[in-house]
């Protein structure tokens, strides 16, 4: 304590530059916070940016889609003249000729053969196979008038819809200004209507916009997750309690861990590569179908898997591990029994995650074919078969109008799944969580 | 017998194995006294002789299904009538692949004769036997696999020893999958490639100037036209992709500077799973909406102050590009900038500098490395990126820097080339396999530094 | 410290009781440099320190100690507001500076900061140069233009910090590179770069080896004639070396304050005397 005297002294001695310092210091600092609020503004900017675009890129799907989930269909009277109908086979009846008898009773004024052919070309051509339909369903029907509504063509719902302008010149819209009469007509005696579109959740695809559905592609891309699903979660899993658990530490282990890492990062197109040139081409494997597909994917989304499945079997702490072995259990007892059953749920959510970037995955699917126009419905793992991504690009790149509406509407049907699984992996995550 | 019932046969044999062998367990360890006088659990003997049962009879099943075509395609050439077989290369090929469409009952492409529909006909009988055999092969091999291990079954038998040696063999060649899958994506990349290169020199592919590979479409055109100098396509990318980045990079990397340093918890809460709706937003949804929404506004606006805009300009598609890579960008800096100690905010934070302060100054710089090898990634993903630029970009190979012209890129070249009939001999579908090679030793090359860096930094911080 | 007890190991003291809370001791000094009164932290619900009152004397070394999850460090925290980057913590009470609490919505913590500076348990030298380690703060906050003052600042800093000979001719390194003992010095020595009037340090010798904890020790004694210092500490050794006042903490609250030859060889409380004599720690 008998210091203090001198350092006092030497304290007050520097109390003076040390005024100076903070004066200084809050001088700048004006400045300084502007600084600071300019570098936060940009980074406010930069989510407010991020999320704007996802709310317009939502919105204008939205916007584009949701009337596709409508149809227009117009109300035929159809005189079934049993003539008309094959006595042996009902199927093979000329039911086009029936539809179009029936169009032109409806407007008897219209003679001349191109303006007919512009009549009819406003309803679907789907309008005869409903009236087939309709007959096999119910024999008793022939001889009498059935009022049918039938599916009206793209052009007519586009109209209805307000995609294409009434008020516009005639050679602008694709509907010409007798035509406009025509459907004024159908709309004055109420046998025009919009209704719920149940083909776009039925049917295959088309080439006309209003026979074209998504069951088609839903089903493939079903088959395609189940080849997936089938392979990359045994394998995924085996592979990640391999690399885990059991696999020494060496060259050889770090070489597929460097080739495990690197594959996830791999352009998804250059499986498609691979696809092509071997499952394809060299084992000759039938071309655009879910089970090559889904064999691709799996490929690709195997990286995804380990890596999720390892960092499950991380968390599970070693005191399990070593509780187990004490009681005298084997490694793959205390794998098996202990250590997967906890690491299960980590594993599950990565796989389920692995599973949605399959599913919105196109690129390696189009290099094995599945670009291929395909109306029938596929009914098993070697039809070929669309799946919904690639169906949305041939959409995409459909001329008509009608098809960017039926394009956003499968956008909307797609989205659904990956945010339903995406939000599913989140449950799992939340709900299995166990911090150790 | 169909490839599915087969399956089903042989899981079935498999279970009933496994009851067999649970069984005799049962019975030897009920007549020694117990069942601690066998060597393993009863349940080890059932598996056991069920894995002996199915593995070896569905390898055979796998090799059958692998060389089925390739030895039934041979045998039928082999009795091709000599007219036939003496075709050019070319067309015999394509006899061939009509020949196993009309077997298939797929469309043929060209006029069907007598000759080949004898010869599907002869296509579909062997595949027939070949199916046949294979089935009574497997069925054979499975029931010998049980019988002999049944036979083997003793109280002093290591059941639990072999079948854990099994076990691991399968986990083994499960974790192999990853390099089979690089040999295979390497080895016929580059088998493909080096064909194109017998027909197309590589200095040529490398540093020529002119793409237009579509003139070679027709057959006897083969390799005699069509330019293949991939600049103007390597110069697309890279425009596009440095477009991507620039968007990419600096709001991917403000965004998670400020959820991870700025944001309260509820605004994290909400604004983290958006950008992982961003991220999770299939590439095709980009592209349909970089074509329908982004091009023509670009366009639109581009001509309201003059600009000449294309309609599948380069700006476009690397816009969406980049908005689509940002989440990428956001979530990889943000898990580099959290693993930033924090002692190193404190000792910031503690000499009185304010936060952007210690962000620009402190965090930043510590972070750099894992920084930069998050944005190596997310170049390699925006070089890789197919389907945006498949449905935005164009096809004209234009070598320009303008980012309101249209340019081509590796990827839609790949596609282009690809999609659709083709033959596997034409320079076109090859030069396919050659925009690959590139493609993927280049996004390669980056994802190795990339993840070389990556990990150095976490370990420094670990 | 141990022959002190040993002098007048007989001598009869009467202690205050193990449960008593109230602080002992006089916790004022004649013309304070920080005044703590009724300090109270909780972190979320639960509550870390509990109404702490206590003066920091100017020139002085204030020495913390207490067993470990006692507060100390919490404490210590509060003295520049660095619990601040803590989002569940929440500080009540008054610490006045220059005579304003510095918890007042009109203190800004950056020049506060600037004046109270800090020293880490772990040596936390930034990701920059020897240099740049000096010079970042006092340039950040303007104290420094050119590059000749810049200069200056640093050898002057790491002068102080004892620093200056080692490291002279490497200063372009990376301040990582330097040993333990040696990055916690450069610490001391960017805390100082900015002319701070009090410098905290939070066990600032816990990681390193005696040698390096000598040299801290020798360090601090020579830094006490410009600067007020605070130091946690665990080594009831290092307590008794470097400080002038002790203060012991116990689960939150302020047991017994007094100078440090009180506290080690005459303690008022139960508590202290357990802990000094090593009966718990």
């Amino acid at each position: 304590m008998n210091k203090s005297n001198k350092q006092a002294g030497a304290g007050s001695s520097g109390t003076s530059r040390r005024e100076r310092t903070i004066d200084i210091v809050n001088k700048r600092l004006e400045k300084r916070y502007r600084k600071e609020k300019r570098f936060r503004l940009y980074g406010m900017l930069s989510i407010i940016a991020s999320v704007l675009f996802l709310a317009f890129l939502l919105t204008s799907i939205v916007s584009n889609g949701y009337s596709a989930f409508w149809q227009t269909y117009i109300k035929l009277d159809v005189q079934l003249d049993p003539d008309m109908i094959d006595k042996e086979d009902p199927g093979r009846s000329n039911y086009q000729g029936i539809i179009k008898q029936a169009i032109g009773a409806y407007y008897p004024e219209v003679k001349d053969r191109k303006e007919r052919r512009e009549l009819y070309s406003l309803f679907s051509s789907g309008a005869a196979f409903q009236l087939r339909d309709e007959v096999l369903k119910n024999p008793a029907v022939v001889g009498t008038t059935l009022s049918l509504w039938v599916l009206a063509d793209d052009d007519v719902d586009m109209l209805m819809k307000g995609h294409i302008k009434r008020n516009v010149p005639e050679n602008e819209r694709r509907l010409n200004d007798k035509q406009l009469q025509w459907i004024a007509k159908l709309e004055a005696g109420k046998r025009i209507e919009e209704r719920f579109n149940t083909t776009f959740f039925t049917a295959g695809d088309s080439r006309e916009p209003e026979l074209a559905g998504i069951w088609g592609a839903v089903k493939g891309s079903f088959y395609t997750m189940l080849v997936t699903l089938a392979l990359s979660f045994p394998i995924g899993i085996a592979a990640a309690v391999y690399l885990e658990e059991f696999a020494p530490k060496n060259l050889a282990t770090d070489f597929i861990e460097v080739n495990i890492n690197n594959l996830a990062a791999v352009p998804s197109i250059v499986f498609g590569l691979l696809g092509l040139a071997v499952f394809l081409n060299f084992f000759g494997m039938p071309r655009s179908t879910p089970l090559v597909g889904g064999i691709v994917l799996m490929l690709m989304t195997l990286p995804t898997i380990i890596i999720a499945s390892r960092a499950a079997l991380k968390a599970v702490p070693p005191s399990i591990r070593e509780a187990a072995f004490g009681v005298g259990s084997s490694k793959l007892q205390v794998v098996t029994s202990h250590v997967l059953p906890l690491a299960l749920p980590g594993m599950l959510t990565g796989t389920i995650i692995g599973m949605a970037q399959a599913l919105g995955e196109t690129a390696p699917l189009l290099m094995i074919g599945m670009v291929a126009f395909i109306v029938d419905i596929p009914g098993g793992f070697t039809d070929p078969a669309a799946v919904m991504p690639v169906q949305i690009y041939l959409w995409a790149d459909s001329p008509e109008r009608a098809f960017v509406e039926r394009t956003s509407a499968a956008i909307m049907v797609l989205l659904a799944f990956l945010i339903s699984m995406n939000a599913l992996a989140v449950v799992m995550r939340k709900r299995f969580e166990r911090r150790w | 017998m169909s490839p599915f019932l087969l399956f089903l046969l042989l899981l079935v044999l498999s279970v009933a194995g496994f009851f067999i062998g649970r069984y005799k367990a049962l019975d030897l360890a009920r007549k020694a006294g117990g069942a601690s006088r066998l060597h393993s659990r009863p349940v080890y003997y059932g598996v056991l002789t069920a894995l002996w049962c199915c593995l070896p009879a569905f390898f055979l099943f796998l090799l059958w299904l692998g060389f089925e075509q390739s030895i039934v395609s041979s045998l039928v050439i082999a009795d091709l009538p000599a007219e036939l077989r003496s075709l050019p290369p070319e067309r015999f090929n394509v006899l061939v692949n009509d020949i196993q469409s009309l077997a298939n009952g797929n469309i043929v492409s060209g006029k069907v004769t007598r000759q080949m529909r004898a010869a599907a006909a002869h296509y579909v009988r062997l595949q027939d036997i070949g199916t046949m055999i294979t089935s009574v092969f497997v069925l054979v091999a499975a029931s010998a696999g049980m019988v002999l291990v049944h036979r083997r079954i003793k109280p002093e038998l290591r059941a639990r020893n072999q079948v854990e040696m099994v076990v691991m063999g399968v986990l083994v060649v499960c974790s192999t999958i990853a390099i089979f899958t690089t040999i295979g994506i390497v080895l016929s990349i580059l088998y493909e490639a080096v064909r194109f290169f017998q027909q197309v020199p590589v200095t040529d592919f490398l540093f020529g100037l002119e793409w237009s590979p579509q003139m070679a479409i027709r057959e006897d055109q083969v390799g005699s036209s069509g330019a293949f100098g991939a600049v103007p396509v390597f110069a697309g990318t890279i425009l596009i992709s440095a477009i991507a980045m620039l968007v990419a990079a600096p709001v991917g990397l403000m965004s998670a500077i400020f959820l991870s340093e700025y944001a309260s918890k509820q605004l994290r809460a909400v604004a983290k799973p958006l950008l992982e709706v961003l991220a999770g937003i299939p590439t095709v949804v980009y592209g349909f909406f970089a074509a329908l929404v982004v091009a023509p506004m670009i366009r639109a606006s581009g001509a309201q102050i003059g600009i000449d805009v294309s309609s599948e300009s380069a700006l476009a598609a690397g816009l969406v590009m980049g908005v689509m890579i940002i989440p990428f960008v956001s979530s990889l800096s943000d898990d580099v900038i959290n693993a930033v100690p924090q002692s190193l905010r404190d000792g910031a934070y503690s000499v009185g500098a304010t936060r952007s302060e210690t962000i620009k100054h402190v965090l930043v710089p510590a972070a750099l490395p894992g920084i930069v090898g998050g944005l190596l990634l997310a170049v390699s993903r925006a070089i890789g990126e197919t389907m945006i630029v498949v449905m935005a970009a164009g096809l004209s190979a234009n070598l320009t820097a303008n980012p309101f012209q249209a340019v081509t890129t590796v990827t839609v070249q790949i596609v282009t080339l690809l999609v659709g009939d083709q033959e596997f001999d034409s320079p076109k579908t090859l030069a396919a396999f050659a925009l690959g090679l590139v493609l993927f030793v280049g996004t390669l090359f980056l994802n190795v530094i990339a993840l070389t860096v990556v990990r150095k930094y976490r370990e420094k911080y670990e | 410290m141990q022959e002190v007890l040993k002098k007048n190991p007989t001598e009869k003291r009467i202690l205050a009781p193990r449960e008593s809370r109230k602080t002992i001791g006089n916790i004022t000094v004649p013309k304070p440099r920080m005044v703590c009164r009724n300090v109270n932290v909780h972190y979320g619900d639960k509550q870390a320190i509990r109404n702490v009152s206590i003066d920091i004397g100017r020139n002085e070394v204030l020495a913390m100690i207490g067993p470990s999850g006692c507060g100390k460090s919490t404490f210590l925290r509060c003295l520049n507001r660095m619990n601040d980057t803590i989002d569940s913590c929440h500080v009540t009470g008054e610490i006045l500076f220059d005579g304003r609490n510095i918890y007042d919505a009109s203190v800004d913590v950056v020049p506060l900061r600037a004046q109270i500076g800090m020293v880490f348990q772990k040596p936390n030298p930034f990701p920059k140069s020897i240099y740049e380690n000096i010079a970042w703060a006092p340039r950040i906050h303007g104290i420094v233009e050119s590059k000749s003052d810049a200069d200056e600042i640093v050898e002057t800093s790491l002068q102080k910090a004892g620093l200056w000979e080692e490291v002279k001719e490497r200063l372009d390194q990376p301040g990582t590179s330097l040993s333990g003992g040696q990055q916690q010095r450069l610490c001391i020595a960017r805390a100082i770069a900015v002319s701070p009037e009090v410098i905290l340090m939070d066990e600032p010798c816990s990681a390193l080896d005696p040698i390096a904890t000598a040299k801290i020790e020798d360090l601090i004694e020579e830094l006490r004639t410009q600067y007020t210092i605070a130091i946690v500490t665990h080594s009831m050794q290092q307590a008794s070396r470097v400080s002038q006042r002790t203060a012991f903490f116990h689960l939150g609250d302020l047991i017994e304050v007094g100078t440090t030859e009180t506290i080690f060889t005459k303690p008022s409380h139960q508590l202290t005397e357990d802990y000094i004599t090593g009966r718990y720690g």
